[in-house]
């Protein structure tokens, strides 16, 4: 058992809590790093799927875990990234400038719409932002000189430094590399006043407001900055799938990744990534399971859609604090070791204000 | 002249679904502030019950119609009993993604059971009158009397029966309503039960024409939309706003690209939202702190 003694105040703001995470990061960032020498080239695509998926849940862990804005609508922020990225290559602009312009078509989109949804709350806010991803879903299938409409384009390997990015190991540590980078800059914005403000939003906007915190810019900043990013991590997906089309950009997307984020742990950065874990590493153990059921269940296509359902729903009413939040009990469990009372996270009643009066 | 009497009739048709899967929402909104985003799968699901009791078991068109709604109407309060009301008290967030989630589960297990192919449901309506150069086809007339007798019902069952106007105390302030000796809990299932047999007469309904398969469930999206635009807790709303979200539809894919039928419910769902977030019919209510 470790007692943390605050001695200043910076102790509230530091990255690293103490030595032993320290510790473990570094053997976590070894690993990632010498993955590539021990792994074969499919698990090291799904490991690049991983970091993709995990861009965007940090994308949708700002607005919805963070600030308290629901979106229905990020597959089109990606989707944006990835068309944008993708027509930009083709003009001839090099990866490394192509990508964060990308990112930063879809953050002006993101301020198109956080700007009409500062009137918006909860339900209401998650249906506009459904209508604008399927309007943008069909402004993709319609715009055929950029998009190529249903047929869509395959998207070339990128070019880094003259040297193309086309084997899984050399992709894989391009992803790496922006997945450090968004992990690193989010844990910045949140321990500053930006993330503080956000916070404060979500936990009680009037609260948020009597002290001073500007909720229109706040707001529309979340949604830049979550478009930005979704942007990124389409941008990346167009290079890993190497085919873009319109319907790969649907609702069921958005709907996805926002099952991300509440089955890794809502609010939390780990859960952006544990939560992306869970989306890829799913289908792969159920193709497993497939094997060792009976044909009558094993052979169903909609098993999968069919679980994710039930996870997400067992999730919701039995872990409401994900995949982390679960993990944050297994390690309070060892720490006490025979102490360990279950109390300690039991989900206290919540009534939850009414949202017809604003 | 016929051209717009002919739009307008089918407009309405469509419309009369939206509203009454809108309906679906309004009611369990109002009464517990749960958005169900599975109502769509519902209304799947009892077409479902009801093409598989007609081809399969025999049923007329009338025994399975009646008993298609009590079966959902029965999902409707089991989906209550055993997982909505845990969740009642938590965030709008999670609600939504419970709803989200039960949605799918409902899909995939009727996929599992059914199969994915599309089939299609016999009814005595399938015949087509001529009227002054207007095809009025029965289908659509059955809709929309449908929906405006079913209207009728809830009002009446709403405005004059015990459980009715027991149901409007809890949609009001549960607390008061649990204080004078309203079983809250109780009133919440049969809320939940009323809407899925609302969604299943709007399956029913409306499986002639877009067939029955998996997927119709998607029609609820554009119910969403009607509900928005109705303003989120009003029946007369929910109905209007069916209907005017109909009619764009139908007008929009004749006179603009197909394409715009799709867009235009939802852009004219965005535009009222940012003028007017409370819908055509919401009422207005601030918090005074």
């Amino acid at each position: 058992m470790r007692f943390l003694y605050k001695t200043d105040f910076m102790d509230d703001i530091r990255l690293f809590k103490h030595e032993g995470a320290v510790f473990w990061y570094a053997v976590l960032a070894g690993s990632v790093l010498g993955a590539p020498l021990i792994l074969d080239q499919f698990l090291l695509g799904e490991l690049s799927f991983v970091y993709i998926w995990a861009i965007a849940g940090l994308a949708i862990m700002l607005l919805v875990g963070f600030t308290g804005q629901i979106s229905l609508g990020h597959a089109a922020f990606v989707g944006i990234g990835a068309y944008a990225h993708a027509y930009m290559l083709r003009h001839g602009i090099p990866f490394l400038f192509s990508l964060p312009l990308a990112g930063f078509v879809a953050a002006l989109a993101g301020v198109l719409i956080g700007i009409p949804a500062l009137r918006l709350h909860g339900l209401y806010l998650a249906i506009a932002t459904l209508a604008f991803g399927t309007i943008v879903e069909q402004v993709f299938a319609g715009w055929e000189s950029v998009t190529g409409g249903f047929r869509g384009f395959a998207v070339n390997p990128p070019v880094l430094f003259g040297v193309p990015m086309d084997t899984e190991t050399r992709f894989y540590f391009i992803c790496l590399l922006f997945l450090a980078i968004a992990i690193f800059g989010c844990l910045n914005l949140l321990r500053a006043p930006v993330g503080r403000a956000w916070i404060a939003i979500r936990d009680s906007e009037i609260a948020a407001q009597s002290m001073g915190v500007n909720l229109a810019y706040y707001k529309t900043l979340a949604f830049a900055v979550s478009a930005y990013l979704a942007g990124i991590a389409g941008a990346l997906f167009a290079h890993k799938i190497g085919f873009l089309a319109p319907d790969t950009f649907t609702p069921i997307l958005s709907v996805q990744l926002l099952m991300l984020v509440v089955v890794g742990g809502l609010g939390t950065v780990h859960g952006a990534v544990f939560g992306a874990i869970f989306i890829v590493f799913l289908p792969t153990a159920i193709s497993f399971l497939r094997e060792s059921l009976p044909p009558s269940i094993g052979q169903q296509p909609t098993l999968e859609p069919a679980l994710y359902g039930l996870i997400l729903v067992l999730f919701l009413l039995f872990e409401p604090k994900g995949i982390y939040g679960y993990w944050l009990k297994v390690r309070f469990f060892f720490a006490q070791f025979p102490l360990y009372k279950r109390a300690t996270f039991r989900r206290r009643r919540a009534y939850s204000r009414t949202e017809r009066l604003r | 002249m016929n051209d717009v009497l002919q739009l307008t009739l089918n407009g309405v048709a469509t419309g009369c679904i939206y509203g009454l899967v809108a309906l679906g929402f309004v009611l369990v909104y109002k009464a517990s502030e749960v958005v169900n985003f599975a109502q769509g799968d519902l209304m799947m699901l009892g077409a479902f019950v009801a093409v598989i009791l007609i081809t399969k078991y025999g049923f007329n068109y009338g025994t399975a119609f009646v008993v298609a709604i009590f079966v959902l109407a029965f999902v409707g309060v089991l989906l209550d009993l055993i997982v909505v009301r845990r969740i009642i008290g938590q965030p709008h967030f999670a609600v939504i993604m419970l709803t989200l989630g039960l949605g799918l589960m409902i899909r995939s297990a009727a996929a599992m059971a059914w199969g994915p192919e599309t089939r299609t449901m016999p009814t005595p309506f399938a015949w087509t009158a001529k009227l002054d150069g207007v095809f009025v086809s029965m289908t659509y007339i059955s809709i929309i009397v449908g929906t405006f007798v079913l209207c009728g019902l809830l009002y009446i069952a709403f405005r004059f029966t015990r459980v009715g106007v027991a149901i409007q105390a809890c949609s009001q302030n549960q607390l008061a309503a649990a204080y004078v000796g309203i079983p809250v809990k109780l009133m919440l299932s049969i809320v939940w039960g009323v809407s899925a047999a609302t969604a299943a007469v709007a399956g029913i309904l409306v499986a002639p024409v877009s067939l029955v398969d998996v997927n119709m469930g998607s029609i609820g999206l554009h119910a969403f939309a009607a509900a928005v635009l109705g303003g989120f807790g009003s029946i007369l709303g929910a109905l209007v706003g069916g209907i005017l979200i109909g009619i764009m539809e139908v007008f929009g894919a004749v006179y603009f690209q197909d394409a715009f039928r799709n867009i235009a419910p939802y852009a004219l769902l965005l535009m009222v939202l940012v003028l007017r977030p409370q819908g055509l019919f919401g009422a207005v209510a601030r918090k005074k702190v």
